[in-house]
């Protein structure tokens, strides 16, 4: 069974190994090559993807993305703050196609998970024995009053990098000298739990030197964030937190720094108690699963539930969820999370499309921050499933923040190991 | 008994279960391919970050071990280490051993190049053979990070990682003969050979 007709094949894969791939079109298990479609190109779906070509040579890939170009949110603020340029996070899928895989550029509508077909805007269907799904977040719209997709085009969240994450860097540039740019982070869980206060330092970096009367005000929905104690050290030493002169101000929860609205037109917040005016605001607003994870039925609560082990959907069989998108506790929603759990998932999709009995998963994370120049400071974790929770329960005695005693020698390391972490997950994810 | 020899039994004894992959414990390929966000996919590193694919697995494990217990000062493999058992980390170094590691393409200074190779056949390649290809005792040296290599001098000067005895002499003689540009030269020599 396959809706691919011939000519539009051509049209999707240039043409590469047509007689193979289609011969596998034949039936779901019947023909030696399995097929596997991967949607989503980001951090999680990528890796998969790769990695699947590098663990089973003899199963067909197809990876669907909407998107020619992919922006890694991951050093997105190093872009805000100038010190790195916008198309040193941009990638495209040259290297991901010479491997072999597919890559279609295509807006996925539905997956069907009896049928195992999933469907897209360009009008294709394509067959699957087991399928990958890393849709990243979506936003809540709607949790903040005067908040939506239209608003953030002038109020960026550039929480997903792209065009916005360019917005708000020029929105920076064209700011006064004294103005103030509020941040807005969201609420638990979330995308990249440091991001909003590495975001913080970048552009405290920026206006340290570009605009030095200016303010940074962080509107917080929580009264506690990730590595807090590593970042208001970071700010002490490089922005004066704490001081008078302070570049930083965090306002917390209970402090009314949780913002319910948004005026659009008079550039200013509405907290719980007070409104707050900005020159330049970026609001964070709360996440669930990305819009493909509800459109395939994948979503219960807000994020889709899986077999840890194997990242397999508990609501549709053949259907595997990684990335941010997945309810993957105690991993946290980051690019590294993404990026080890495809590999848990593409070895254990291996295993299962080849009849073996899926092997023991190993998962880790390290999440660095740049605070500033020649500051890193990093959280890192090493993981084992515990299968009869169904849990993915941290290694005891291991893993730990940068000490808060860390020199500033080794501080400067972090920051290089930092750039070698981009450098090196975007090679392992895209090259 | 030594912990790997119980080790060793245990596993022998779950071998004559049904529950094979279960005893087994993670794979040496999905516990190493963890480690490619950082040092690249199969251990060769693109930026900055060490590769650790083609080192001896003696070096790994003693490097593991050695970050594990303290030893060897790091900003993030002490923390990290901590997590995997002597069992993990052996499985690690058998799959890190058997990848090829591919030079890193990086800056390097140029005038430097023919200075550093010179001093190296004079001090070096006797451990570090073949230029600094061959790794038996320790880490593969030829287009390996020079970032992360000036890091491993200044430990080695500072006590927070041991050099072998006979390191220590050498590089104490290339520091009489031509200080610090001479380990400066050496390091260029290395990250040069792309």
């Amino acid at each position: 069974m396959t809706t691919i007709n011939r000519r539009n094949f051509l049209k999707l894969s240039g043409g590469v190994a047509v007689g193979s791939a289609l011969a596998g079109c034949a039936g779901m298990n019947t023909g030696a090559r399995k097929k596997v479609v991967v949607i989503g190109g980001g951090s999680g779906g990528a890796t998969a993807a790769k990695y699947l070509t590098m663990m089973d040579a003899n199963i067909d890939v197809t990876l669907i993305e909407a998107n020619k170009n992919y922006h890694t949110c991951f050093m997105s603020n190093e872009v805000l703050s100038g010190v790195r340029s916008y198309e040193s996070i941009t990638f495209g899928y040259e290297r991901l196609a010479a491997r072999g895989i597919t890559v279609v550029h295509d807006m996925v509508t539905g997956i069907d998970a009896q049928a195992r077909t999933v469907t897209t805007k360009g009008g294709n269907t394509f067959n699957y024995d087991r399928c990958i799904v890393s849709p990243g977040v979506d936003f809540k719209w709607g949790a903040i009053e005067g908040y939506d997709a239209g608003v953030a085009e002038k109020i960026p969240h550039a929480w997903k990098a792209g065009p916005q994450t360019v917005t708000l860097r020029d929105q920076l540039r064209a700011m006064r000298d004294g103005g103030t740019v509020i941040i807005a982070p969201p609420g638990n869980p979330f995308r990249c739990p440091p991001g909003p206060y590495e975001r913080a330092s970048q552009i405290a970096h920026y206006l340290k030197y570009n605009k030095p009367r200016s303010k940074i005000l962080i509107l917080d929905s929580k009264d506690k964030f990730s590595k807090q104690g590593l970042f208001v050290q970071g700010w002490k030493r490089l922005y004066g937190y704490g001081t008078d002169n302070s570049m930083i101000e965090w306002v917390s929860a209970a402090q009314g720094g949780k913002i319910e609205g948004v005026n659009a037109g008079a550039m200013s917040v509405q907290g719980a108690v007070e409104s707050f005016k900005g020159d330049v605001i970026n609001v964070i607003p709360p996440q669930k699963a990305g819009k493909l994870a509800y459109v395939a039925g994948l979503v219960k609560g807000e994020w889709c539930p899986v077999n840890k082990q194997t990242f397999e959907s508990t609501i549709h069989p053949n259907i595997h969820v990684i990335g941010d998108a997945s309810a993957a506790s105690k991993m946290p929603k980051s690019g590294y999370s993404a990026n080890v759990q495809a590999k848990v998932c593409a070895a254990a999709v291996a295993d299962l499309l080849n009849d073996r009995a899926p092997g023991d998963p190993s998962y880790m994370n390290t999440c660095y921050s740049v605070i500033g120049e020649d500051y890193g400071i990093s959280v890192s974790v090493v993981y084992n499933y515990d299968k009869q929770k169904n849990m993915i329960e941290k290694v005891k005695g291991a893993g730990g923040l940068t000490p808060k005693d860390a020199s500033k020698m080794a501080l400067k390391r972090e920051s290089q190991y930092a750039h070698g972490w981009f450098e090196n997950i975007t090679d392992d994810m895209f090259g | 008994m030594s912990l790997k020899l119980v080790t060793r039994l245990i596993l022998v004894g779950g071998l004559t279960g049904s529950s094979l992959a279960l005893a087994a414990g993670a794979s040496p390929e999905m516990l190493s391919q963890t480690c490619a966000a950082c040092h690249g996919t199969n251990g060769s590193s693109v930026a900055y970050t060490p590769s650790i694919a083609g080192n001896s697995e003696e070096y790994f494990v003693d490097t593991m071990k050695a970050f594990k217990s303290g030893e060897r000062k790091a900003t993030v493999m002490d923390r990290i280490a901590k997590g995997y058992s002597d069992d993990e980390i052996a499985k690690m170094a058998r799959y890190f051993a058997r990848q090829p590691m591919k030079p890193m393409r990086q800056a390097y200074r140029q005038t430097q190049v023919s200075l550093g190779k010179e001093l190296h056949f004079e001090y070096c390649n006797k451990c570090h053979e073949d230029g600094g290809k061959k790794a038996d005792d320790g880490g593969v040296l030829a287009g390996q990070s020079i970032i992360y290599m000036q890091h491993s001098m200044e430990d080695f000067k500072a006590g927070w990682r041991e050099a072998p005895k006979k390191m220590r002499k050498r590089v104490k003689a290339v520091m009489e003969a031509h200080g610090q540009q001479g380990i400066e030269a050496l390091l260029n020599y290395y990250g040069s050979q792309q």
